[in-house]
């Protein structure tokens, strides 16, 4: 099987659009991947620190109504506390539908989904009122610039992400022998640990036991963060003595976040790591039962590059796997409205300035309906790959609903059906959709048909 | 076989990508059992003192300040210690006619924390311990997977959001009444067309468009029936088109067909501030959902019992601030034909400062579990072994609450 221009965009992008064309070349992608990440500067989004509103932000409320509790400035205190919450509901909106815009815009689709896949391989979620916005922040700050990295550096990079040591626990764990936990208690956490072995390096059916998450967990002690600073590593969070990892010992001495870094590069490097995630990008690309061909090209090209991800992205986008005509995937609910939105040539614009009640109705409602929350998936493994999971009653409701009612509301005029369907599908459509399209009572209705059709849903 | 007939057998849904069961119409599934079960998982910790006023306890008035100036008063004295709250009131007749009851002073095996999250996990995993955050098998999916014969469309769980407590291995039907499909037949047939080749698709939007022409053809008949409902001197104050109602009604024709269980939340239940002022409405809100169910499953509603379990109950004390606080013991209400209603079942532990846990919270002299359990139990004759070994671990079921008629 052959690289085609218009399954490459479907496929590997984020779809067809009557604006921009369809990459040319493998080459061509791997080149965009490589320049300037030109639709994220054009989309600008905030860093934790800069987030409106910070984490610092509502500490800062926190500490005031602290102060007044009891007297009658409480409510004051309490009302402020909650504009901030609800400031950080509108800005989680906010932050979505610029991630949607760049998606429904960009030249260079492949970035926008190499950024949803590893986001997804290291899936955050907010604990709290204060922090559902920076989710999104997380996926733009530690994820995105590593997309077509080093695999070791994205590790450490979202290791060192706030949101990441809130979502499991490292924040709240402390060595059993630290000072901290002799001074005020407290103990080890083995939340993170665990899921850095099982769920984001070696794979649930790594060479790993219960004594290597132990030790792991020991090890990670210190990895904390503030909300005035980020990432902060505190010795005196941090258990004393050496850890054994792997059979690998780190650390003694002096506790350094040095000893997290080398275990950490030790398990992206190992070979079970590249397995795991090159069986992971094959799955969520190509096919829920990946060839072994495909899966061995992309693990030795992974070891033989110490993670060099664009590389591993260049072998799958020459593998003659990654151009089988059937479209063996689903999208999930929100890249299949992206997808959406740029078939129909909606600008960045009208996404971005839209208001939260319109996000709600339009987007973030009908996208729960169809399976998926704007607040992300309900645990640290994310979204479901299995195509089953996603087209349920329920979910093609949603999907059919949807596309048979928002097109109309997001462009000034509805495209011809009969043309729409070489817009969104191109080579890609098939006999029944073309004649659905031309065969529907109302624009409309030939419309949702064409963005409701497996020709489309599927990738 | 006539059109709701054919239609609500077309609801077999899930995972199956067998061919249309439009295409296909089968006799009703035959559930195990003929008994109903829907579980309410109220989230954000119900304050069960407030809600179930022990206004006999010596300690009642002192403890609770405000919350309780006028405790009997306003609500409904239910036999002489405790008393009912206010916003309740429409659920009274129930409770004096047997159909609704509480069982105090009970709470989930989480202790300390306190936190929502973790508390609603271990309240709708039912384990002994925290689930971890990658939980995929609630209490209620485990019941169904001990039970043979078990289809799809013997559960519904509703709403929009993840229900842990229907999760796992055993099918489960999800729908939201949000999910809405208005389709004209040109579309249906083109949609049709355009499905006919890829089963998983065809399958899953076949059930998706008979459930909301199911959803049509009840509203329709509710349209017809409203000026008897709204006869019905019970159902007078329900504004019929809010989001809990939509579900009860929703929940209430899935069980008066082939459902046996059905499970859905109700929020709002974080009283923090002004706790007379906010917790009104969740009451309303569970007191309408009780009474629409009940007017929704007509005779089936003897067969029926419905549980209101919430993550934990409120400190004993009133907060600076006119609320309570996350705390540990609380209630659990049941209400349907087939409980043995008018009751508070439970140990009452009293409110004195010494009786109380961690000298701030209601102490829980009964694991909630035990409850739930006994209620199916009670309605589906479940196994104790198969209880305590598979549905909920690490629990003892201890001596018979003859929670079921």
């Amino acid at each position: 099987m052959a690289f085609t221009s218009h399954l490459a965009a479907i496929r590997f992008g984020t779809g067809l659009s009557p604006r921009i064309a369809p990459p040319a070349s493998p080459g061509e992608m791997i080149r965009a991947l490589t320049g300037p990440d030109r639709i994220g500067e054009a989309i600008p989004m905030p860093t934790f620190l800069t987030a409106d509103p910070s984490l610092l932000d509502y500490k800062k409320a926190t500490q005031a109504r602290n102060r007044v509790r009891g007297t009658s400035q409480e409510e004051e205190a309490r009302d402020a506390m909650r504009a901030l919450q609800r400031r950080a509901r509108i800005t989680q909106r906010q932050l979505f539908m610029r991630r949607m815009a760049r998606a429904a815009t960009t030249d260079d689709g492949l970035r926008e989904r190499l950024e949803r896949f590893w986001a997804d391989h290291f899936t955050v979620k907010s604990g709290g009122p204060a922090s559902p916005h920076l989710v999104a922040v997380f996926a733009n700050e530690a994820v995105r610039p590593h997309v077509a990295g080093r695999f070791p550096d994205m590790l450490r990079a979202v290791m060192t992400q706030p949101m990441m040591l809130a979502y499991l626990n490292q924040n709240r764990s402390f060595g059993p022998n630290s000072q901290r936990a002799k001074r005020r208690g407290g103990g080890l956490n083995e939340n993170l640990a665990r899921e850095l072995l099982e769920l984001h390096t070696l794979g649930v059916d790594g060479p790993y036991g219960q004594s290597d998450v132990r030790q792991l967990a020991e090890l990670l002690t210190g990895m904390a963060f503030t909300q005035e600073e980020g990432f902060v590593y505190r010795k005196h969070f941090a258990e004393p003595g050496a850890e054994t990892v792997l059979g690998t010992s780190y650390g003694g001495g002096d506790p350094s976040v040095d000893h997290v870094f080398a275990a950490l590069d030790d398990l992206a490097l190992h070979p079970a790591t590249a397995r795991h995630l090159s069986e992971k990008i094959a799955r969520h690309f190509v096919s829920e039962e990946p060839s072994e061909d495909l899966i061995e090209t992309l693990t030795a090209a992974y070891r033989g590059t110490g993670g060099d991800l664009l590389v591993v992205t260049a072998q799958l986008l020459e593998h003659p796997d990654a151009w089988t005509p059937e479209l063996k995937k689903v999208k999930p609910p929100r890249d299949f409205m992206e997808s959406a939105l740029r078939a129909l040539g909606v600008q960045a614009e009208d996404l971005t300035t839209l208001d939260r009640k319109p996000i709600d109705q339009i987007f973030a409602g009908p996208m729960q309906v169809m399976g998926q929350s704007i607040a992300g998936p309900s645990g640290p493994d994310g979204w479901e790959e299995d195509p089953a999971a996603w087209i349920t009653p329920q979910g093609m409701a949603g999907r059919i609903g949807w596309s048979m009612k928002v097109p109309s509301r997001m462009t000034e005029m509805l495209p011809d059906p009969r043309d729409f369907v070489q817009t969104a599908l191109g080579a890609q459509a098939g006999e029944a959709v073309t004649f659905a399209a031309r065969a529907a009572e109302t624009p409309a209705e030939g419309i949702g048909i064409v963005l409701s059709s497996p020709d489309f849903q599927r990738r | 076989m006539d059109r709701r007939r054919f239609l609500s057998s077309g609801l077999a849904l899930g995972c199956s990508a067998a061919a249309s069961p439009l295409l296909a119409p089968m006799a009703l599934a035959s559930a195990p059992w003929d008994a109903r079960l829907v579980v309410i998982i109220l989230r954000g910790g119900m304050d069960g003192i407030d809600v179930i006023r022990p206004y006999g306890d010596r300690a009642f008035y002192r403890t609770r300040g405000d919350l309780s100036r006028d405790a009997v008063e306003e609500g409904a004295d239910l036999g002489g210690f405790y008393a009912l709250h206010p916003a309740l009131m429409p659920l009274h007749p129930l409770w004096q006619a047997g159909e609704f009851g509480a069982m105090h002073a009970v709470s989930t095996p989480y202790r300390d924390k306190r936190s929502h999250f973790d508390g609603q996990d271990m309240l709708e995993a039912g384990t002994d311990q925290l689930p971890g955050l990658r939980i995929r098998d609630g209490w209620l999916n485990r019941m169904l997977q001990t039970v043979p014969g078990i289809e799809s469309e013997t559960t519904f769980a509703i709403g929009r959001e993840d229900l842990i407590v229907t999760s796992g291995d055993a099918p489960v039907s999800r729908w939201s009444p949000d999910a809405q499909l208005s389709l004209s037949p040109q579309a249906k047939r083109l949609l049709e067309l355009v499905y006919e080749n890829d089963p998983l698709f065809h399958a899953a939007s076949s059930d998706a468009i008979a459930i909301a022409e199911q959803l049509k053809i009840d509203r329709e008949a509710e349209e017809t029936g409203a000026e008897a409902m709204m006869n019905d001197p019970m159902m007078q104050q329900i504004r019929p088109n809010s989001g809990h109602v939509k579900v009860a009604r929703f929940a209430a024709n899935r069980l008066r067909g082939s459902t046996r269980v059905a499970a859905f939340s109700l929020n709002g239940w974080d009283t923090h501030f002004n706790q007379s002022n906010s917790l009104p409405r969740p009451l309303s809100q569970l007191s309408d959902t009780i009474l629409t169910l009940k007017a929704g499953l007509g005779p089936v509603w003897d067969k029926t019992a419905v549980l209101a379990m919430t993550e934990f109950g409120r400190t004993a004390k009133q907060n600076g601030s006119g609320g309570t606080d996350h705390g540990t013991g609380g209630a659990m209400l049941f209400a349907g034909g087939a409980v043995r209603g008018g009751q508070v079942l439970g140990d009452w532990p009293g409110l004195a400062l010494p009786d109380l846990y961690a000298g701030r919270d209601l102490m829980p002299t009964r694991d909630v579990r035990a409850g739930a359990a006994w209620a199916m139990r009670g309605l589906f004759g479940l196994d104790r072994a198969v209880i305590e070994d598979a549905i909920f671990p690490g629990l003892d079921l201890g001596p018979d609450l003859n929670l079921i008629a």
